[in-house]
């Protein structure tokens, strides 16, 4: 049926919004609010034009306050409404911390499955793009640590079209983590029609034998970009977009550690207690006798991301995750 | 009615009258000096400010004005990435500024280059900040000038904290700070209020409001009559002040910093005032506001006013035009000085992480640097 399909070109921003657009028409339930998610459309647009089509009423602006905005959505979720929440910046969702780990999370737990938490979190997340502080930051591992919630991180227009229905959808708390850097880089042919991604399937983007390589959400692009330098030099690589954080996809990376004997994971987030470590644990649990180099994460510093000047230090360029591809399988 | 909390505070300030107590928020007054003709519509209150002053606080504006209108072409030439431009706010910025004393603290937002100008934060390091180099929040020559604070609201509990720590080490300084309209909806706004309460923390806290949170309007952050009226739920003074009034401003830091200096504690001035620019060099403000809007908030202008009031009493005597293309050159100098900066190294990323470096991120830097290696072999 899917050739028959009406396809459109879209970037993430529009995949977003549709997959928004047709939740909001199905779903009554639905409401959509944030810093400026109203009139404006959000600061990167995303929901532009949805209060215009579905009324103030389901779409509206927030005033500042995230911990505000996340915690009143939990009292909407468990009273009959499904709330998208949008938090501006990754670097801005640490005020909503308190209600995201507290309440939201183990609302389910704690009633027993009274009280559901059918809701999700929004927010743009990861640097390169020259931004100001706090608005370039990976926190993944810091929502997947979090028992109740779900994670997810897309890398392309039609996954986050699949992927954001699928969150809409789920009974449990979703933070939905939105790669800002290729917000509008990538264009995609995107199906116009109700389509969904499972959550905790990754997705292996490139069979190879010689070493799996993971990666989610920015990182796709630039894993994409090494794997030509790793082709000119003969290396097969298989690289697996995680697509859902938590629950990670133990099967799919286990099965493909199995066949290459190594692994490297790419990831922005700063290195040490990461979704990078996560996934080194999973190889050494699963295919520990299949290793045959130590597995190896090209990751962000322990340090703070820094501005502008020093971030092209700091962000991972196709040239590092090929030149650790390469000692990988030179090891 | 019985006595309110500001009329006891007054009684307490062995003052009959004054501008926290004439002005009660809960009646929505709002206190000005001189109307948008310049004109002094309310003598009783005008300051005691000799004209020098005065003359040198329009120059102040001025090389605000010029500054950040030069920052926005800046950035937009790409020699600088996201700014928040200033425009409109300078009355609140001067008139503190110049109430300031060299050891008092501020703790700003985003929005206040002018008053951190005034307490000796240098452009060069505000240029230095927004092209992306944290060396621009190394303020060197400014006494007790915190970096600014991105994160919308945190800075007020920074500011009851200093307040409180200066109190307790009985040292004679303020603490000013500042925040949006916006920024009051955050919970840190009221907890910061309410500890300053209860502390009675010498801290002068400033609501800017320029009535717009990016695109939203301060009618959408709050159904209270004004911002100032959440001074009653923490037990402070409140007012509400015409922020382009820079005689209105100046006269309310002025009873501010007595009542503060004789132990009485903590206010909160709301500054009424409207952006005149764009919330930063990426937004659009026509997505969300009318033309005919920023024509009549325009007749307020602050620098306007001022003007309108030296040109009545005749004590402006500058060419204002020889003066700008002075103040050009300056901010010119030290933009270019800015960008001649040395490039940013890899130590630059690592070494202000921690103050005692932990092996790991050596080893990091060390991975990274063999990495750097390799990518030169390999041209």
């Amino acid at each position: 049926m899917e050739g028959e399909q009406k396809m459109s070109v879209m970037t993430i921003v529009q995949a977003i919004n549709n997959a928004l657009d047709i939740k909001l028409e199905e779903d009554k339930s639905i409401v959509i609010y944030g810093e400026d998610a109203g009139v404006e459309g959000g600061v990167f647009r995303v929901t532009e034009g949805l209060q215009k089509k579905h009324g103030v009423e389901r779409v509206f602006d927030a005033p500042i306050a995230e911990s505000a905005i996340v915690g009143t959505a939990l009292g909407m979720a468990m009273s009959g409404l499904r709330p998208i929440v949008e938090l501006q910046f990754d670097g801005f969702s640490y005020p909503a911390f308190n209600q995201i780990i507290s309440n939201v999370s183990r609302i389910n737990n704690r009633s027993r499955g009274m009280y559901k938490a059918p809701m999700v979190i929004r927010f743009p997340y990861g640097g390169g793009i020259n931004a100001l502080e706090h608005h370039s930051e990976s926190p993944e591992a810091l929502y997947s640590h979090i028992p109740g919630l779900k994670v997810v991180v897309p890398s392309s227009p039609h996954d986050a079209k699949g992927l954001l229905i699928s969150a809409i959808e789920s009974d449990d708390p979703v933070v939905f983590m939105e790669p800002k850097r290729i917000y509008r880089a990538i264009k995609q042919e995107v199906s116009d029609e109700k389509f969904s991604i499972p959550l905790g399937k990754a997705k292996v983007l490139n069979e190879g034998t010689d070493v799996t390589v993971v990666a989610f959400g920015t990182m796709i692009r630039e894993c994409q970009k090494a794997l030509v330098m790793a082709k000119e030099a003969g290396i097969s690589v298989e690289l697996i977009d995680l697509r859902t954080i938590y629950p990670i996809d133990k099967e799919t990376i286990t099965d493909s550690v199995k066949k290459t004997g190594r692994i490297v994971i790419v990831a922005e987030a700063t290195e040490s207690f990461s979704v990078g470590g996560e996934l080194m644990a999973i190889a050494n649990e699963n295919a520990f006798l299949h290793l045959e180099a130590p597995p190896k994460r090209v990751m962000g510093f322990d340090t703070i991301v820094p501005l502008a000047k020093g971030e092209p230090l700091y962000m991972i360029s196709p040239e590092r995750i090929f030149y650790e591809i390469e000692r990988t399988v030179k090891f | 009615m019985q006595d309110t909390l500001l009329e006891k505070e007054v009684k307490r300030m062995g003052k009959q009258k004054g501008i926290f107590a004439d002005y009660d928020p809960r009646e929505d007054k709002i206190f000005r000096i001189i109307d948008n003709d310049g004109k002094v519509i309310n003598e009783d209150y005008m300051p005691e400010i000799d004209d020098e002053t005065i003359v040198q606080a329009y120059k102040h504006m001025l090389f605000f004005r010029t500054a950040d209108e030069m920052a926005v072409s800046y950035q937009r030439q790409g020699r600088m990435y996201t700014y928040p431009p200033c425009i409109g706010h300078e009355a609140i910025h001067v008139a503190s500024g110049t109430i300031m004393r060299e050891q008092d603290w501020l703790v700003p937002a985003f929005r206040e280059v002018g008053i951190m100008l005034l307490k000796g934060v240098t452009l060069k390091e505000i240029f230095l900040y927004y092209m992306g180099n944290e060396e621009g929040s190394n303020f060197k020559k400014a006494n007790h000038v915190t970096p600014i604070s991105i994160s919308i609201g945190s800075q007020y509990l920074h500011a009851t904290g200093i307040g409180y720590s200066v109190k307790l080490q009985k040292k004679d300084e303020l603490v000013f700070t500042s925040i949006g309209d916006g920024g009051t909806s955050e919970g840190d706004f009221s907890e910061a209020l309410n500890f300053a309460g209860n502390w009675k923390v010498p801290v002068i806290y400033t609501i800017q409001n320029n009535q717009y949170a990016i695109s939203v309007p301060v009618k959408n952050q709050t159904n209270a009559i004004n911002l100032a009226i959440k001074s009653y739920g923490f037990g402070i003074p409140g007012v509400k002040v015409d922020g382009n009034d820079f005689f209105a401003m100046y006269a309310t830091y002025k009873e501010a910093t007595e009542y503060a200096k004789a132990g009485n504690g903590a206010v909160l001035i709301e500054a009424l005032t409207y952006r005149k620019g764009a919330h930063t060099t990426s937004d659009d403000p026509t997505k969300y506001r009318t033309k005919d809007e920023e024509q009549e908030w325009a007749k307020t202008d602050p620098m306007l006013r001022l003007k309108k009031y030296m040109d009545s009493k005749g004590i402006w005597k500058e060419n204002e035009e020889e003066l700008i293309e002075k103040y050009k050159q300056e901010v010119d100098k030290q933009f270019e000085e800015a960008e001649n900066m040395p490039p940013y190294k890899l130590d630059d990323v690592f070494q202000y992480t921690y103050v005692d470096m932990p092996d790991d991120l050596r080893r990091q830097k060390a991975e990274y640097e063999q990495f750097l290696t390799w990518k030169e072999n390999r041209k």
